[in-house]
This record gives structure tokens, sequence and C-alpha cells, in this order.
């Protein structure tokens, strides 16, 4: 009952939100916010798995570009198949990934698992880059459609509302497991694996159950980014700047919550959005990476941690 | 069939070469994650940087990029022993060294490639050097020098550096602190100092591959990413405390991109690392050269 509570009381705030992005009627709010919107996605995803299990997943790109690739080849076969079913579809294709690649990876070490998630995003660049289906090293061109689908407006409305409902999503589905009994498997492995495994925790299967959720989730996230960008390259999808931003927002908002990777996706999204606008976009990744670096430096919880203190 | 068999033959020696460069690539990460059990993602960061480094005092200067590297050997010694120092403080006292660590690297790594961005911007750059055109002829074979120096550059710091672990003190305590911290201790030998020695050696050899780096191709900032996973396969591939192994296995890795780049297309080329990368840690974590 709790859970859902929770849910309802984040569908009020999105409902709010799009009231007030609506209200300021400024294309450009729909545009900043989608990028905030699909950072908080991504992060709370990333966190399911390195915030809660403590496995660093450095491969977010690989995951994310996976579903933005499978809206294009769905958009060139199916292309009258409605965003929501491409997501989904999207999110499946990542989830079976990261299923598999937590299956190759997940008995050994944790460095040996952010390594290999490294690896399997050039991999998967790799393949996508000689794929000529999907345009190849030339990308893939998208022609957005004008109008939004389900209510007067223009199409980045309806973007920024799916991405809005996906946020509430999978933060309910973060939260949910954080006071679960999985939520308190993962903590027992964060925490100390063997003993979690001495103890009776079915730690592999967990840990194949937290990969498989937070790859999906980044699947799901990706999906709609070849109609918001509407032309979509190897190298701009699988830019490392999607898995530095979505480890640096929980670290930054803090890792042991729902809901340090949301404030950490607020703040820095949005900070971010204002300095590439105001200043550079280069100088406003400069200003992640040492953000980042300070934080873990300086305040190990993050802010959460250090505003509970 | 001849003229594929030339084809055959070049690759490989090609490849041979080119392994033995991502050798020297390595060596630090054989030192740092090896050995001191430091994941230092940002490694080729700092071997861009030596690019870097260098291509200034070929261009600016117009010093020999392998001779102003070896000149500028301290720098880097010193900028390891401050990084060292900054992680041991905040995380290795801590005692939670693992997802931070890495969070941190990845945070220095991305801050050097921005920050070689601002300075350089994102244009290819190149040096000037005497060696860097001509080839020797050997048979049907091609022996370029650009690619000959660089390697033999690379097995000479890779001996130099096999000679300091086996032989002197440190290097036996660099060894040993991977095994045993608390028998270190007991040996009356500082662990912080011995680890804050051996990883400051281990950014100076990213001096070194740096400068041999721009002598192989030119280098611009975000090519330090190509080069994460080809390190940490060849180091994992190689077995992580054995600097030969590592050598073996930064040699086959270098045939097996030289023969898929001639016969497939340079395109494929990134994803044999990785592939090999992942089929390692999937069959064989200990490493083809592997003790345990």
């Amino acid at each position: 009952m709790h859970n859902i509570r929770f849910t309802l009381l984040a569908l009020v705030a999105a409902v709010v939100t799009f009231a007030v992005a609506r209200l300021i009627d400024n294309a450009y709010v729909f545009f900043a916010g989608y990028v905030v919107l699909q950072y908080v996605v991504l992060a709370t995803a990333w966190n399911i798995l390195g915030g809660y299990t403590g496995y660093v997943n450095f491969g977010t790109a690989a995951f994310f570009a996976l579903g933005a690739y499978t809206s294009v080849v769905l958009h060139k076969t199916v292309p009258l198949l409605p965003l929501p079913v491409m997501m989904l579809l999207g999110g499946m294709i990542s989830g079976i990934i990261g299923l598999g690649m937590g299956y190759l990876t997940l008995r050994l070490r944790g460095t040996y698992f952010s390594i290999a998630t490294l690896a399997m995003a050039v991999v998967a660049q790799t393949l996508i880059t000689n794929w000529n289906f999907v345009g190849g090293s030339r990308g893939a061109y998208i022609i957005r459609p004008a109008e939004s689908p389900l209510f007067a407006g223009d199409y980045i409305q309806y973007l920024f509302v799916i991405m809005l409902l996906l946020s509430v999503i999978s933060v309910s589905i973060a939260r949910a497991i954080q006071h679960s009994r999985l939520g308190y498997g993962f903590s027992a492995i964060r925490d100390d694996e063997l003993a979690a495994e001495a103890s009776g925790v079915p730690t592999l299967r967990l840990k194949l159950i937290a990969t498989t959720i937070s790859g999906g989730l980044m699947g799901m996230a990706g999906a709609p980014l070849p109609y918001y960008v509407t032309y979509l390259d190897p190298a701009s999808g699988f830019s490392l700047s999607y898995a530095i931003n979505t480890i640096a927002m929980p670290l930054i908002g803090g890792t042991a919550t729902w809901f340090g990777p949301v404030i950490g996706a607020i703040l820095l999204g949005t900070l971010q959005q204002l300095a590439t606008v105001t200043i550079s976009s280069a100088l406003s990744l400069l200003l992640v990476g040492l953000l980042l670096v300070g934080f873990v430096i300086a305040a190990p919880k993050g802010i959460v941690g250090w505003l509970s203190r | 069939m001849d003229l594929s068999f030339d084809l055959l033959g070049n690759a490989l020696v090609s490849g041979l070469l080119l392994g033995g460069f991502y050798a020297a690539v390595t060596i630090g990460v054989s030192i740092s994650f090896g050995m001191l059990d430091i994941v230092n993602i940002a490694h080729p960061a700092f071997v861009i940087l030596g690019s870097y480094t260098a291509y200034i005092a070929n261009s600016v200067f117009g010093f020999d990029p392998i001779l102003a590297s070896i000149v500028l050997l301290p720098a880097f010694y010193l900028l390891g022993v401050a990084i060292y120092h900054v992680y041991d403080v905040s995380f290795e006292r801590r005692g939670d060294a693992s997802i931070r660590g890495l969070a941190f690297f990845f945070g220095i790594l991305f801050i050097t490639e921005v920050t070689l961005v601002l300075v350089f911007g994102v244009d290819y750059r190149l040096v000037d050097a005497p060696y860097i055109g001509p080839s020797l002829h050997i048979g049907v074979i091609d022996l370029p020098l650009r690619l000959l120096i660089p390697c033999l550059v690379s097995l000479a710091l890779i001996g130099t550096l096999q000679l300091f672990m086996s032989y002197t003190f440190v290097g036996r305590a660099v060894q040993a602190v991977a095994q045993d911290p608390m028998a270190l201790r007991l040996m009356a030998a500082d662990p912080s100092r011995i680890k804050r020695i051996a990883f400051g050696l281990s950014i100076a050899s990213a001096s070194i591959a740096g400068a041999i780096l721009i002598v192989i191709q030119p280098v611009e900032p975000s090519i330090a990413r190509d080069y994460i996973g080809r390190i940490f396969a060849i180091c994992v591939m190689g077995g992580l405390e054995s600097f030969g192994g590592m050598v073996i296995a930064a040699m086959i890795l270098g045939i097996m991109e030289s023969l898929t780049s001639t016969f497939y297309g340079p395109s494929w080329s990134p994803a044999v690392a990785f592939g090999f990368l992942l089929l390692t840690l999937a069959i064989r974590p200990a490493g083809l050269f592997g003790r345990r």
C-alpha cells in the first residue's frame, strides 16, 4: 500500500511539473527538461546496481544506445508502432543484454565487472558502427512527427510527458526495491558479499536481477532518443558523457537511497543545461568531472548523507 | 596466393611491433592494477597527456619526442606521487577504495580529457622525427621505423622496470606490498611509501608510452578511451602480476588486431580487444599466463 501511495504522489508531482512547464510556454523548457528527466531515469537505474549492490557499471552508454537503436530499427521496419511499445522492446533488449553481461562477469571480483562493462560498450559500438541497416558510422535520420499523438501540443511535449512517466516508474521501482527483501539482499551483497553468501543470500541470482532491471530501465530511457535528437550516430549515442553523468549523479546525490540519484540528477542535470547554454558544453562536462572527484573525496555519502548528518 | 602471403607476413610483423607498443601503454596498469590493486582507469589519459607533452617539446622546442619524454619522467613521477597521495588519504585509509576509488579515477580520466580538449582542441596532432617515414625492408617484409623504434623503446622500458623490480629493495618491496602489507610493515618498510613510489613509476611510464604513441599515430584527446579496453584486456590476459606474460599478451593482441584490420577493415579492430577481454574474463579470469 505504501508503494502505491508513493507512486500516486509521484504522479501528482509529475502532473504539476507538466502543468508548470506548459504555463512557461517555451519549447526550450521541454527540450532541457527532457534531458534532465532522462538523467533521473539513468541515474536511478544505475543506482539499482551500483548503489544498492556496489557493482560499478561503466557501460551505461551501451544499454542506453541499444535502446535508442532498437527504436531506429523499429522505426525502419514498423514505423506505425507507438513510442511506448518501442520503449518496452528497447528495455527488453537492454535487459537481456544486462542479464547476459551479468552472467558472464558477475562471478568475478567487482572491478572485473566494471572493466567488462566498459569493454562491452565498445564491442556494442563497433557492431552498430558496422551495421549498415541502422546507418553505420554515418548515422540515422529520424523525422520527428510534428504533433503530439495524445494531446494538443508539440511532439517534444509528448516526449517530455513520456520521460516524466518513465521517471515516475523507475523511481517507484527503485524505492520499492529499497524497502523490500530484494533491497536488503542487495545491501548485504554491497556490505559483504562473502558473508551474504554464507548466510544464504542467493547472491548471483540477486545480482542478475539487479543488472537486468538496471539495464532494462537504461534501454527504456534510450528508446525515445532518436525522436529527440532526430539524427543519431554511434559516437553520440555511445558517448562517454552518459557514463560519467550517470555515475556522477548518484555519487553526488548519495547512493544508499532512492532519493540520492534523483536529487543528484536534477541538480547536476539542470546545472549542466545552464552551463551548456551560458558557457560551453566542454566546460559543463569539466564541471561534472570536478564535482564528481570533489564529492567522492570530500562528501563520500553525497548530498543526502551530508544533509542527514 | 603470393600477394596475400606478403600481406599476411606484413600484418604479422606490424602486429608484433604494435603489440610491443601496447606493452608500454600497459606496463603502468600492470604496476598499479596488478601489483597495488589500484584500478587506475585514468592511465590512458595520462598516456595521452604524455603524447601532448612530447608534442609540445617537439613542435615548440624542436626536441626529439622520445628523448623529451625521458627528460620529463620526473615530472610524471611527481604527478603520480601527488595523485596517489590524494587517493591514499581519501580512500585507502578510510577503507572504501572500491566504488569511490573507481569513480575518482573515472573523474580524473574525464577531467584530463576535457582539459586537453579545451587547451588543444579536438584536432589530431603529430610530431616530427627522422625515424617517422623510412622503413627497413627484409625480403617482402617491411619494417617501418615508426613502429620499430617505439617497440624497441617499449621493450627497453619494460626490461628496466623488470630489473628494478627484481634487484632493488624498493622493487622487491613493491612486489611484496601486493601480497602482504602487514609482513612488509614487519620488515620496517612503510607500505604507503612503497605504494607511492610504485604508483609514481606507473604514471612515469605514461610519459614514454605517450611519446611513442604520438610517434606511431596522430593523437587527439578522446583516443584515450580506445586504450582503456586494450590495456585491461592485455593486463588480465597476461595474468596480473607478470611483466613477461603481459608482453606476450600484448603481442598476441597486436597481431590479432593487425590481422583483423588487414583482412576485415580497421573499423572492426576495436571489437577484437574488447571481445577478447570479455572472453578471457568469462573463461579464464586468472589470465592466460596467470599463476592462480
